[in-house]
């Protein structure tokens, strides 16, 4: 029968239920992220200026790839494993996880693979310094001795996400309520669904070439190691072939997440529901078929580039009916501006924007030119930050009045907006700039050309870095008080998990709804 | 169509100057990619004008529709909500018409991806080969080879010691030279880690991996100096191995050619002197400071745990042949390159003297030119 929650630290610890793994994911993924931005702007700090200033180049090193890595791994994915978590169940009508048990140890181990990860911080030699990419030789021969810890570290992630990936897979399959059929789930169900088996697909991937590395650094394996055989692109064929799908799996959700939100403070249905979940697919199947065109200049022949370039420029097609779809669903509705709208509008517009530049990186013979300089930088941080991360705080307001049972101050949720948009713009927008101006990606010094560009991002990062702050601020706020939160919340919300009180009870759907 | 772009972003470049407080470098606000002084950099730059242009196009519609709706459609101008919500006509006009896009756009690319792989019929191959952190160039059949560092100017600009030039960190000490008018094949490959040479004017951006060699070409019509980065991260001087490429005529080209033969010949007589323990103390503090300091440092401390210390060190102290060994045969699986290609033998000599009596080793221990030439025939 229902009860409510055990007390103590104890709760946290044995808990099987979904709300709390998904608020524990969330929490986890917020001290994630301002730890993955301190790292960044330590970065943007010595990049204010040209000269070494702050730090050391092989330290710097360690920022840059520890900044991806913590971002990647410890923010955005378990942000969004986070929100399945809290919201699959309640969205399909199901009572909780299928796995609920395997769901506490999925997240449980998190934090121990991070710790593992941020200790090698204070390692003799320093922690992982060959970029979030970990090309071999670099990071295998020539790799600091932390390189053990951080492949054991990747282990428990990778483990972490396929069990989390199972979970939803099952839960979506087997609990929904009944009438719930595929057709009938929220988009953000549906993406949730396909990105789980894109993490089922490629997690074994980088487990497998991780573990390659293990091999060739302890074992006297040459996988990577040419003077042994071996063969050094090989290693970016694997680990791109996991890494092209994972940017999918950082997007996916992100599509479902906005595509719950725009057409809520539009007060209209999504226009196109079922080409949306076509084109979910459709992406997600493209993933597995573009991965060299991260690997444009490492040699491959005519004919590879040709199709690999062909493939890539594809992407575009379903990701603009995705857009496609999102402003016919804006037109002719009755739009409101609220904070979660105003974080999924930037999302639109700026994630365009990202792909923009994608697909001028896909023009294989001008990538020779944009690979590797902050041209791709500003690619993929437009892709990211108003991608991933926008679209994680939109939810964020979006659900807090149903998970916490308050609403936000939305004069604060809007200053935090402005502050964020305005700080992203600033930070990476010259990017595009120093890029195309030719300073390379990943140097601690440049030459004083790219100067103001670079000073301009780094005030831009500290402006983002601050408007941050007060997101959690709010978050806190919200959850200790404020005004009372009506089972609806919004005036325009549609959905099971608005058919529950808020806060959510503890135990929710016990008995299934029936869906017409 | 290029005029347009070019005010375009300028407009941009207005906004983002009126947006932000002045800034202390008055650098040169560049923003758009280099048209190059090759035809394969003219062309990449127009595809990269292309689809820019392309993108800025759609994004102005769709941002366009998206704007008006939400200036037209709000809740508070009184707009009612409609409530379609399926088209397939839509649905299919907008899949295929960026379909038709994409491949108007593929042709070009095809065309000039062709043109970048055509590396038949050079007139000269120069093999690259990407070290850590520096390029060695060797002009094949033409017996010249030679490393290029980092200039020792930019070095001592780096922590702010001196004001920085113009060419801060895109200078070297020995730049390498191509003939105008004459198709030029690059091959390129890595001795250590991998790296990837570009000189961003000819559109050249090939990886430098290990066990590889990779083909590119250029042909350079007019004579310039041409500068260009690693862009892949190799490493902790990552950010501190520029390229500078020259172009010049033919016979200049053939003089250079002929000096730097004239260089390896006096390189070889030079061997046989004998010198100073002071002379070649100081000659090795400088091969010391430009070759061994980027990882041993300054002091010869090293880095703990990633680079090993000289002072004190069981290497630099103990058994001569061993210590000359590391030096000129490097040590396998490790960052440390054998130097015997890098230095010539008075630079060798006069560096193990330097670390064999510096940072305290004070080991007495003199090793002259025709010591390492000894000990590599005896090899």
């Amino acid at each position: 029968m229902a009860h409510g929650p055990a007390k103590g630290f104890t709760r946290w610890l044995y808990t099987t239920n979904h709300k709390d793994i998904g608020s524990m994911y969330l929490w986890f993924s917020f001290a994630m992220f301002f730890l993955g931005g301190f790292f960044a702007l330590v970065i943007r700090a010595e990049l204010f200026q040209p000269g070494l200033q702050i730090v050391e180049p092989n330290f710097f090193n360690q920022m840059t790839t520890m900044h991806g890595l913590v971002m990647v791994f410890g923010a955005v994915m378990p942000a969004f494993v986070g929100l399945a978590n809290w919201m699959v169940p309640m969205m399909i009508g199901a009572p909780d996880m299928a796995l609920p048990r395997m769901n506490n140890w999925s997240f449980w181990i998190l934090p121990f693979a991070f710790a593992m990860l941020a200790s090698t911080l204070f390692m003799e030699g320093g922690a992982p310094n060959f970029g979030w990419t970990f090309y071999a030789p670099l990071s295998t021969t020539y790799a600091p001795a932390s390189v053990t810890f951080f492949i054991f570290a990747v282990h428990i992630m990778g483990a972490s996400s396929i069990m989390g990936a199972i979970n939803i897979i099952a839960t979506i399959l087997n609990m929904r309520a009944p009438g719930m059929t595929l057709m009938k789930m929220p988009l953000f169900v549906w993406t949730w669904l396909i990105t789980a088996y894109l993490l089922i697909a490629v997690m074994p991937v980088l487990a497998g070439v991780v573990t390659m590395m293990l091999m060739d650094i302890h074992f006297g394996t040459s996988f990577f190691d040419a003077a042994g055989g071996g063969d050094p692109v090989l290693f970016q064929h694997v680990f791109w072939f996991f890494g092209h799908p994972e940017v999918y799996i950082m997007i996916l959700p992100a599509f479902g997440v906005v595509s719950a939100i725009i057409p809520t403070f539009a007060r209209k249905p999504l226009f196109g529901y079922s080409s949306m979940v076509y084109a979910t697919a459709s992406i997600a199947f493209l993933s597995f078929i573009v991965w060299a065109h991260h690997m444009f200049t490492v040699g491959m022949p005519l004919f590879g580039e040709l199709v690999f370039m062909y493939a890539t420029m594809l992407i575009a097609i379903p990701t603009g009916v995705k857009v496609f779809n999102w402003v016919t669903t804006m037109f002719k509705g009755s739009m409101t501006f609220e904070t979660p709208m105003l974080f999924s509008i930037a999302f639109v517009i700026l994630f365009t924007i990202g792909g923009f530049s994608g697909l001028m990186l896909a023009i294989a013979p001008a990538d020779f030119q944009y690979h590797d300089t902050y041209f791709v930088v500003a690619h993929f941080h437009y892709v990211l930050v108003p991608g991933a991360i926008f679209s994680i705080t939109a939810a964020v307001y979006y659900w807090l009045p149903k998970w916490s049972g308050n609403m936000y101050d939305e004069t604060m949720g809007k200053a935090h907006f402005w502050l964020a948009f305005i700080g992203l713009n600033v930070t990476f927008f010259p990017m595009h700039f120093s890029g195309l101006a030719g300073m390379p990606r990943r140097i601690p010094d440049y030459n004083p050309l790219w100067a103001d560009w670079n000073m301009i991002s780094s005030v831009g990062a500290f402006l983002f870095g601050a408007a941050q702050l007060l997101f959690l601020f709010i978050v806190i706020r919200t959850i200790i008080g404020g005004k009372k939160a009506t089972a609806e919340v919004w005036e325009g919300s549609h959905g099971l998990e608005w058919t529950v009180p808020s806060p959510a009870p503890y135990h929710t759907f016990s008995t299934p709804p029936e869906v017409k | 169509m290029l005029s347009i772009s070019r005010r375009s972003l300028g407009l941009l470049f207005a906004v983002a100057v009126a947006f932000l407080p002045a800034l202390v470098y008055a650098g040169e606000w560049q923003l758009n990619m280099t048209e190059g002084v090759t035809s394969v950099s003219q062309s990449v730059f127009r595809l990269h004008m292309v689809i820019l242009i392309i993108c800025v196009v759609i994004g102005i519609v769709v941002f366009g529709v998206m704007f008006y709706s939400m200036y037209a459609h709000r809740k508070s101008r009184g707009a009612k909500a409609a409530n379609f919500h399926e088209s397939t006509t839509l649905e299919i006009i907008w899949t295929v018409i960026p379909f038709v896009i994409l491949i108007a756009m593929a042709f070009p690319a095809t065309s000039t991806l062709k043109k970048i792989y055509d590396t038949d019929n050079a007139d000269l191959d120069i093999l690259i080969t990407g070290y850590q952190w520096k390029w060695k160039y060797e002009y094949l059949g033409e017996d010249v080879s030679f490393f290029s560092n980092l200039s020792e100017k930019s070095r001592q600009q780096i922590y702010s010691k001196a004001p920085k030039s113009a060419d801060y960190l895109l200078d070297v000490d020995e730049p390498v030279l191509i003939p105008v008018g004459k198709k030029v094949r690059f091959l390129v490959t890595a001795a250590d880690v991998i790296h990837s040479w570009w000189v961003p004017d000819i559109a050249v951006k090939r990886d430098a991996i290990p066990g590889y060699v990779n083909e590119s070409w250029t042909l350079v019509e007019e004579p310039g100096t041409f500068v260009g980065q690693c862009a892949e991260l190799c490493g902790k001087d990552h950010g501190f191995m520029p390229i500078v490429l020259k172009a010049v005529p033919q016979a200049e080209f053939d003089a250079w050619l002929a000096e730097k033969r004239a260089a390896a010949t006096a390189i070889a007589e030079a061997a046989k002197q004998q010198l100073s323990f002071e002379e070649l103390y100081a000659k090795g503090e400088e091969v010391y400071i430009s070759r061994c300091a980027a990882c041993h440092q300054d002091n010869g401390q090293g880095i703990p745990g990633v680079f090993p210390a000289i002072a004190g060190s069981a290497v630099a102290t103990g058994d001569l042949a061993s210590h000359l060994s590391v030096i000129l045969n490097g040590v396998n699986g490790t960052a440390m390159q054998a130097f015997a290609e890098q230095l010539n033998p008075v630079e060798s000599a006069a560096v193990t003297t330097f670390q064999r009596n510096a940072f305290g080793n004070n080991t007495g221990d003199i090793i002259q030119p025709i010591d390492i030439v000894n000990f590599q025939q005896d090899q």
